[in-house]
C-alpha cells in the first residue's frame, strides 16, 4: 500500500494537474502536485529506514504486484514493484529532490502562465523515474526509462516558443535514442539468452551463463560481455557519458528546477542505477566492466576540462554533473557498486543544491546566466551565497581524511580509493580521477568567485535590482544544504562502511575484495584528492581574486588549447561532420533517388493497378438481387467442385 | 415395392411442379403449381407414416398460405415478365452453374462416394410403435423440444411485430367504429327534445346553421 | 420448483425474452409517440446492461440444458457479454437519429432485444435445430430493422434485399443441415462430434457437401466473400444506427456460432473445413480491401471494411487451434469497439438536420471539429493496424495463430491485404487533416460523443493493459478447444 502510494501519487498528481489544470487553476495544481510529492517523500524515508536499517544481511526484495501486463508466449512481464535497499535509496533521492524542486518551482515559475502543465510534467517525470527504480523486470525498467526520456523531452522544451529550447529537446531525445537502441537490443538479447526478462530469474541464471558464447552473424561472441555492453550503451546515453554526453549541456535550455531534478539528481543517474541493479549480470562480464571504468574515467576527466572554461553558470554545473557521473561509473566498473550508489546519493543533494542555488542567482539577475556579467553578488543575495558555498564545499569534497567532512568528501574520496585499489593498467583511472578532482575544485571556485566576488560586471540597473529569492525557494535550499553537509558523515558507515552487508542485503552484489582493499590503500592515496582539492582552490583564488588579469593572459598564451576546451573538444562539430551531414546527404539521396524515382514510380504504378482492380470489383456490385444470389450460387458451386474434383466425381 | 412407386411418383411430381413455379409465365399458374408441390410433399409425409404433418401441410400451407398468395397475386397487378427480363439474360450462365452443381450432387450419390454411415441410424424411443404420430409429437413437443417450440414462438412473434411495424399506419381523418362509445349510448345522450318555434326549422344542436 | 431451478443457466435468455414482451405491452398501451420509444429504448439498454453484469459475474462452468440443445460455458459467456455491449451501445447511438428522422417507435428497441435473444441462442446452440432457430430469430428482426424507415425507398429496398437473400442463405443452410442429419442421424453437436471421430466418416463426401452448404449459410451472415453481396447495399440503405447495430452484435454472434459449430460438432473434419475457411478468408480480405478504395459513401466503405475484417477474423478460425479461437475472440472484441466508434463518427456527420455520409464531407474536419477528427483518426489508424493501437494487436494475434498452425501463405496474404486496407483508412485521415475544410458539422448528441471518445481511448490505450482481454479470451477459448 505504502509502496504503491509512493509510485502512484505522482501519477495522480500529474493527471490532475495535466487534465484539469485549466479547470482548477494554477495555484491548486501547484499545491496538489507538491503535496502529493511531499507525502511520497515522507513515505519514501519511512520505507528507506525500514528497508535499509532492518539489520538483516539476507533480506530479500519485497514484491508488490500491481497488475499483469504482457503475456505472449514465453514473454511475461507484470507491473510489480520491487522494493529492496537499492530501490529504497533511489526512492528517497527521487522523491526528496522532486518534492523540493516542486516547492522551489512554485517560486521560480511564478511568472509563467502555463504552470499546471509544468507541474504536471514534473510529476509525470517523477512517476516514470519511480517506475524505473522499482522495476522488477527489464521491460518495466524500459517503460520507466522511456517515460523519463519523454518527460525530459517535454521539460527541456517546456518553453517551446524558444527555438533553442526545441532544438535542445530534440537533441536530448535523439542522442538518448542512440543509447536506448543499445538498451533495447540488450533487453532483446537478455530475453534471447535467458528466455525471461524477470530480474530474479536473470540473476539466478547469470553465473551459469558466464563464458558461454553465441553465434552472431557468423561470429562467436561472449554472451555476457555482449549483453552487458549493450545494456551499458543505454546507461551511457541516459547518464551522458563520453561520446553520448552532447545533449546534457544543451538540456540547460529547460527551466532551472528541471535541470536540478532531471539533469543533476535523478534521470541522469538512471544509468548508474541500472548498472548497480544489474550488478549480478555485469559481474559475469569482466571485459564489459573494464569498459565501464574506461568510459567513466574519461568522462570524469573530459567533462572537467570543458567545465574549466565555460561561462554559462548552468553549463558549468552541467559539465560538473557529467564529470561526477563518470566518477560513479568508475566505482561501478571496479566492482564497488555501493560506493557508486553512495556518490549518487550524496551528489543528488549537493548538485541539486547547486542548481537550485544557480537558479536563485539567475532569478535574482533577471534570467541572466552568463557569469561574465555577474560578480559581487555576495552582499546582495547572502543566503544564496551561503547555500552555494555549502554546495561547492560538498562538491569539491572538503574534509580531512580519517576525520570527516562534507558529503562529497566521503563518497568521492571513496571512489578515488576504490579506483586505486582496482589497479587499472598504469592506474590510469586513479590518476584521471585525481586530475579531475583538481579541475573540479578549480571550476567550482571559479564559479563562486566570478559570481559572488569582485566587482559587479552586470549593468547597473540589474545589479541594483538583484534581490534575494522568496522563502518558498529558499526552504528547499536549506533542506538540501543540510543534506550536502550531513549525508556523507551520517550514512557513510551504512553505505560503504562496516554495516555495508546488512544495509544492502541482497540488493547489489559488491565485489567483496574491492570493498576490503579500498580501505587498505597507502596513506598518500587518502591525501591525494585532498591535495588536488586544495590545489584547485589555490589556483582559482590566484586566477580570479589575486590576479584577475591572469585568465585572459593564459587564454591568449594557450589559445589553441583554450579554443579546444571552449568548443567542448569539437565533439559536436565532429558529430555534425561524421553523422549529421552524411545522414542528410544519404537522406537526400534516398528522397530524390530512392523515394522519388524508384518507390514513387512503383507505388504509382501499383496504385494505378489497384484502381483498376477496384473499378472492376465495384462494378460487380450492381444492386440487382438476382446478381447477388447468383454470386452466392457460383461460390457454392466452386466450393463443392473443389471437394468433388479430387474425389473423382467430376472428371 | 408399391411404396417405392408412390415415392418416385410424388417426388418427381414435386420437383416438376416446383420447377414450374419458377418457369410459369403467369403468376396465378405459378401459385397453383406451388399448391401442387405442397400436395405432393404431403403425399411424401404420408408415405413416411406422418399423417399428422401431411394434414397440417394441406390445411395450413394449401388452405391458408397458398390461398393468401393467390389473392395477393390476383389483386396486385405486377408485371412479372418485366421483372424477369434480367433473369432471362443471365439464364444461360445460370443454367451452366446450376447444371454443374446438379451433376456433381447426382454423381456424388450415384457413385456411392457419399454412402450412409451405418453406425448412425437414429433409434426410435421404445414403445413408439404403438402410438399414433399425433400422440408422438404431442409427447415430445412440450417436453424434449420445449426449447425449440418456444424459440419458434419467438420467431413468429418477431414476424408479427415486423408486419405491424412495416405496414400499420394510423391515418388521420378516417372514421372508425368505437364499440365502447356505441354501447355507452343511452336514450339520454341520444335524444334531444326541441321545441319547434312556429315557422322555424329543426336542426340538431351540433349542426345548426350559424 | 426443482425443474424451474434447472432452467437457471438459461436465465439471461429468459429475462431478455420476457423483457421484450413486457416492453412490447408497455409500448402498445402507452401513447404512440417518440417519447415512449426513447423511454423503452433506455429501459432496453438498462436491461441489457443488467444482464451483461449478471452473465459477467456468473459462473463459467459448462452446463447443458434442454436435452443438450442449449449449452452455457465460458465461451458463450464471453460472446454474450460482447454481444450485449455492442447491442446496447448501438441502441444508445440510435435514439437521437430516429427522433430527428421522426421514425422513433418503441418496436425498434423491442426488435433489437428479440434479435439479441436470437444471437444468444446462436452462441449457446448445441444442436442444428437451435442453431437454425436462433439464426432465424436474429435475422428476421434484422430484416425488419433494416426496412424500419418505411417511407424511405432505400431503407425498404435494403430490407427486402436482405430478406430475399437471407431466405436463400437459410435455404442453403437447411439443405446442408438436412444432409448432415441424413448422413449421421443426429442433429446434436455432441453426437456429431463423436460420430465423426472415426476417420472414414469424415471422408464422406455427402457429409462434406452438407458441411459446405451449412457453412455457406453462416458465411452469408458474417458477409464473407462471395456471400457478401448484400452487405454494401444494406449497410448503405438501412438507417445509420441500424447499420451500426448490424456491424457489431450480429457479426459477433454469427462468428461465435461458426466457431461453435466447427469446433464442437466438426472437430473431426478440420482438414475439410479449414480449406473452405481459408478460401472465404482470402476472398474476403482481398475483395474487401480493394473494393473499399473505390467508395464515396462512408457507410459503403465501412461495409467493405467489415468484409475485409471478417476475412482477417477467419484467418484465426482457419488456424483451428485454441490459440486461433482466442485470437478470433480478441479480434472480435477490438473490432466491435472500432466499428461502433466509427459509426458514432458517421452519426456525427450531420449538418443541421441533414445527414451527409459522403467521404468528401469529412474534408478538413480537423479544422472544424478537432476532437471528432482526432478520435476518428485514432480509430482509423487502429483499423489500419498501426501499432501500438488495439487494431494492430488484433491482426497480430490472428496472423500469429495462422503461422503457428502452419498457414504461413495465408498470413502473408493477410499482411498484403492489410497494406491495401491501410490505404483507404489513411486516405480518410488525409482528407480530414489536409483537405480544405467545408461547413462544420452540427454538434452531435452526448451519447454519440461519448461513444466515439471512449472507443478512441480504448483502442489507443489498449496496450497499457491488454491482459484483461487476453485472459478472458483465453478462458473462453479453453472452454471451446480443450
Amino acid at each position: 500500500m505504502i509502496y504503491s502510494a509512493i509510485v502512484l501519487l505522482p501519477l495522480l498528481g500529474a493527471l490532475i494537474a495535466g487534465l484539469f489544470g485549466r479547470l482548477i487553476g494554477d495555484r491548486p495544481s501547484e499545491v496538489i502536485t507538491t503535496a502529493f510529492m511531499l507525502i511520497a517523500a515522507g513515505l519514501s524515508w519511512f520505507v528507506f529506514i525500514e528497508t535499509g536499517f532492518a539489520h538483516d544481511a539476507t533480506k530479500a526484495a519485497i514484491k508488490v504486484p500491481l497488475m499483469r501486463w504482457i503475456t505472449s508466449g514465453d514473454l511475461e512481464a507484470a507491473w510489480v514493484l520491487r522494493i529492496d535497499t537499492l530501490t529504497a535509496v533511489m526512492l528517497v533521492v527521487v522523491t526528496t529532490v522532486s518534492s523540493l524542486v516542486h516547492l522551489y518551482s512554485i517560486g521560480y515559475m511564478h511568472e509563467d502562465d502555463s504552470r499546471p502543465r509544468f507541474f504536471s510534467y514534473l510529476s509525470l517525470f517523477t512517476f516514470a523515474m519511480l517506475m524505473l527504480v522499482t522495476s522488477d523486470n527489464l521491460l518495466q525498467m524500459f517503460f520507466g526509462w522511456e517515460g523519463v526520456g519523454l518527460a525530459s523531452y517535454l521539460l527541456i522544451g517546456f518553453w517551446y516558443h524558444k527555438p533553442s529550447a526545441n532544438a535542445a529537446a530534440i537533441k536530448a531525445f535523439v542522442v538518448n535514442r542512440v543509447g536506448d537502441f543499445g538498451f533495447a537490443l540488450g533487453i532483446f538479447g537478455v530475453f534471447f539468452a535467458f528466455q525471461t526478462v524477470s530480474l530474479d530469474e536473470i540473476f539466478r541464471q547469470a553465473p551459469d551463463m558466464a563464458g558461454k558464447t553465441m553465434n552472431f552473424l557468423g561470429y562467436d561472441v561472449d554472451i555476457m560481455t555482449t549483453l552487458a555492453l549493450l545494456l551499458f550503451m543505454g546507461a551511457m546515453g541516459k547518464s551522458a557519458q563520453f561520446l553520448l554526453h552532447t545533449w546534457l549541456p544543451d538540456a540547460m535550455e529547460g527551466p532551472t528546477p528541471v535541470s536540478a531534478l532531471i539533469h543533476a539528481a535523478t534521470m541522469v543517474t538512471a544509468g548508474v542505477f541500472m548498472v548497480a541493479r544489474l550488478s549480478p549480470l555485469f559481474e559475469q562480464a569482466p571485459m564489459a566492466l573494464e569498459f565501464v571504468v574506461l568510459i567513466g574515467a574519461v568522462t570524469a576527466f573530459f567533462a572537467a576540462t570543458v567545465g574549466l572554461v565555460q561561462n554559462d553558470i548552468k553549463r558549468v554545473i552541467a559539465y560538473s554533473t557529467c564529470s561526477q557521473l563518470g566518477y560513479m561509473f568508475v566505482a561501478c566498473g571496479v566492482g564497488a557498486y555501493t560506493v557508486g550508489i553512495f556518490h549518487l546519493f550524496t551528489h543528488a543533494f549537493f548538485k541539486a543544491l547547486l542548481f537550485l542555488g544557480a537558479g536563485s542567482v539567475i532569478h535574482a539577475m533577471h534570467h541572466e546566466q552568463d557569469m561574465r556579467k555577474m560578480g559581487g553578488l555576495r552582499g546582495k543575495i547572502p543566503i544564496t551565497w551561503a547555500m552555494m558555498l555549502i554546495g561547492t564545499l560538498a562538491l569539491t569534497g572538503v574534509g580531512i581524511p580519517h576525520v570527516g567532512g562534507f558529503a562529497g568528501f566521503h563518497s568521492k574520496d571513496a571512489i578515488v580509493e576504490a579506483a586505486y585499489a582496482a589497479h587499472t593498467p598504469g592506474n590510469y583511472a586513479f590518476w584521471l580521477l585525481i586530475v579531475a578532482a583538481l579541475m573540479t575544485s578549480f571550476y567550482s571556485w571559479r564559479l563562486m568567485f566570478m559570481t559572488f566576488y569582485g566587482t559587479s560586471r552586470a549593468d547597473h540597473e540589474t545589479y541594483e535590482h538583484a534581490h534575494e529569492s522568496p522563502p518558498v525557494m529558499l526552504i528547499p535550499l536549506y533542506v538540501l544544504a543540510a543534506g550536502a553537509v550531513l549525508a556523507g558523515i551520517v550514512f557513510a558507515p551504512s553505505f560503504i562502511g562496516h554495516h555495508l552487508a546488512e544495509f544492502w542485503g541482497t540488493s547489489v552484489t559488491p565485489d567483496k575484495d574491492i570493498m576490503h582493499h579500498m580501505h587498505e590503500v597507502p596513506e598518500w592515496v587518502f591525501w591525494a584528492p585532498f591535495t588536488a582539492m586544495v590545489a584547485g582552490f589555490g589556483l582559482a583564488y590566484l586566477f580570479y581574486i589575486a590576479q584577475p588579469e591572469l585568465p585572459g593572459k593564459t587564454a591568449r598564451t594557450f589559445r589553441p588549447l583554450y579554443l579546444f576546451l571552449l568548443n567542448k573538444w569539437y565533439i559536436d562539430e565532429l558529430y555534425d561532420f561524421v553523422f549529421v551531414r552524411p545522414a542528410n546527404a544519404l537522406g537526400r539521396l534516398f528522397w530524390k533517388g530512392g523515394d522519388g524515382a524508384i518507390i514513387d514510380g512503383t507505388i504509382d504504378g501499383t496504385a494505378a493497378s489497384v484502381g483498376w482492380a477496384t473499378g472492376k470489383i465495384v462494378r460487380l456490385q450492381t444492386g440487382y438481387v438476382y446478381h447477388y444470389a447468383f454470386a452466392m450460387l457460383i461460390g457454392v458451386a466452386l466450393i463443392v467442385t473443389w471437394f468433388a474434383w479430387p474425389a473423382g466425381i467430376v472428371k | 415395392m408399391l411404396t417405392a412407386v408412390f415415392f418416385y411418383l410424388f417426388a418427381v411430381l414435386a420437383i416438376g411442379s416446383a420447377t414450374m413455379v419458377i418457369v410459369a409465365r403467369n403468376p396465378v399458374h405459378a401459385v397453383l403449381f406451388l399448391i401442387l408441390t405442397f400436395f405432393n410433399a404431403a403425399g411424401l409425409f404420408i408415405l413416411l407414416g406422418a399423417e399428422f404433418l401431411a394434414m397440417l401441410l394441406v390445411i395450413v400451407y394449401v388452405g391458408a398460405v397458398a390461398v393468401l398468395f393467390l389473392f395477393v397475386v390476383m389483386m396486385l397487378d405486377v408485371d412479372f415478365a418485366e421483372l424477369r427480363a434480367g433473369f432471362i439474360n443471365n439464364a444461360p450462365i445460370g443454367l451452366i452453374v446450376a447444371g454443374i452443381v446438379l451433376i456433381e450432387l447426382v454423381a456424388l450419390f450415384v457413385t456411392g462416394a457419399a454412402g450412409g454411415l451405418p453406425a448412425s441410424i437414429p433409434v426410435p424411443a421404445p414403445g413408439v410403435e404403438t402410438l399414433t404420430n399425433t400422440e408422438q409429437i404431442g409427447r415430445v413437443l412440450y417436453t424434449k423440444y420445449v426449447y425449440f417450440f418456444q424459440a419458434a414462438g419467438l420467431v413468429l412473434l418477431v414476424a408479427m411485430i415486423g408486419a405491424i411495424v412495416l405496414t400499420l399506419r394510423h391515418r388521420d381523418g378516417v372514421k372508425r367504429q368505437s364499440i365502447a362509445a356505441q354501447n355507452a349510448r343511452t336514450p339520454a345522450t341520444g335524444l334531444e327534445v326541441i321545441k319547434v318555434p312556429s315557422g322555424g326549422s329543426v336542426f340538431p344542436a351540433s349542426e345548426g346553421p350559424r | 420448483m426443482e425443474t424451474l431451478a434447472a432452467f437457471a443457466p438459461a436465465l439471461p435468455e429468459i429475462i431478455l425474452a420476457a423483457g421484450a414482451m413486457v416492453f412490447l405491452m408497455l409500448g402498445v398501451f402507452s401513447a404512440d409517440n417518440a417519447r415512449t420509444g426513447v423511454f423503452i429504448g433506455w429501459l432496453t439498454v438498462l436491461l441489457m446492461a443488467g444482464v451483461a453484469i449478471m452473465i459477467g459475474t456468473g459462473g463459467a462452468e459448462r452446463v447443458e440444458l434442454f436435452d443438450g440443445a442449449f449449452v452455457v460455458d465460458a465461451f458463450s459467456r464471453f460472446c454474450k457479454v460482447l454481444i450485449l455491449g455492442a447491442a446496447a451501445v448501438s441502441l444508445m447511438l440510435s435514439f437521437g437519429y430516429f427522433e430527428r428522422e421522426r421514425i422513433m417507435k418503441f418496436e425498434i428497441p423491442v426488435l433489437a432485444l428479440l434479435s439479441t435473444v436470437g444471437m444468444f441462442m446462436m452462441v449457446s446452440a448445441n444442436d442444428l435445430i437451435s442453431l437454425y432457430l436462433g439464426l432465424e430469430l436474429m435475422s428476421l428482426a434484422l430484416y425488419v430493422l433494416a426496412a424500419v424507415h418505411r417511407d424511405s425507398l432505400r431503407s425498404s429496398e435494403s430490407g427486402l434485399k436482405y430478406f430475399v437473400l437471407g431466405a436463400l442463405s437459410s435455404g442453403m443452410l437447411l439443405y446442408g443441415a438436412s444432409l448432415i442429419y441424413g448422413f449421421t442421424g443426429t442433429t446434436s453437436f455432441t453426437a456429431l462430434a463423436s460420430t465423426l471421430q472415426a476417420g472414414e466418416a469424415a471422408q464422406n463426401l455427402g457429409l462434406i457437401v452438407g458441411l459446405v452448404f451449412l457453412l455457406v449459410g453462416l458465411a452469408f451472415k458474417i458477409s464473407a466473400v462471395p456471400f457478401h453481396m448484400w452487405t454494401p447495399d444494406v449497410y448503405e440503405g438501412a438507417p445509420t444506427p441500424v447499420t451500426a447495430f448490424f456491424a457489431g452484435a450480429p457479426k459477433v454472434a454469427a462468428m461465435a456460432l461458426l466457431l461453435r459449430v466447427l469446433h464442437d460438432a466438426f472437430p473431426g473434419m478440420l482438414f475439410q473445413w479449414q480449406q473452405i475457411i481459408v478460401f472465404l478468408s482470402v476472398a474476403s480480405m482481398l475483395l474487401g480491401s480493394f473494393a473499399a478504395i473505390g467508395q464515396t459513401s462512408i457507410k459503403r466503405l465501412m461495409a467493405f471494411s467489415s468484409i475485409a475484417n471478417v476475412g482477417f477474423i477467419l484467418i484465426g478460425l482457419a488456424a483451428g487451434t485454441q490459440y486461433g479461437v482466442s485470437s478470433v475472440l480478441i479480434y472480435l472484441a477490438i473490432y466491435v469497439v472500432m466499428t461502433l466508434g466509427s459509426f458514432a463518427v458517421v452519426l456525427a456527420m450531420r449538418r443541421a438536420n441533414e445527414m451527409d455520409e459522403t467521404i468528401g464531407s469529412l474534408a478538413g474536419l480537423s479544422q472544424t471539429n478537432l476532437p471528432l477528427a482526432v478520435a476518428f483518426a485514432a480509430l482509423l489508424f487502429s483499423l489500419a493496424g498501426i501499432p501500438p493501437l488495439a487494431g494492430f494487436f488484433a491482426k497480430f494475434y490472428v496472423l500469429d495463430a495462422a503461422i503457428k498452425a502452419g498457414l504461413t501463405p495465408l498470413a502473408i496474404i493477410g499482411v498484403l491485404a492489410s497494406v491495401v486496407g491501410a490505404f483507404y483508412y489513411l486516405r480518410l485521415v488525409k482528407i480530414m487533416f489536409f483537405d480544405a475544410p467545408g461547413e462544420a458539422f452540427t454538434q452531435a448528441e452526448p451519447a454519440v460523443r461519448w461513444v466515439f471518445t471512449l472507443s478512441a481511448l480504448l483502442v489507443t490505450f489498449y496496450v497499457v493493459y491488454p491482459a484483461f482481454l487476453l485472459d478472458a479470451a483465453g478462458t473462453a477459448a479453453r472452454a471451446l478447444v480443450p
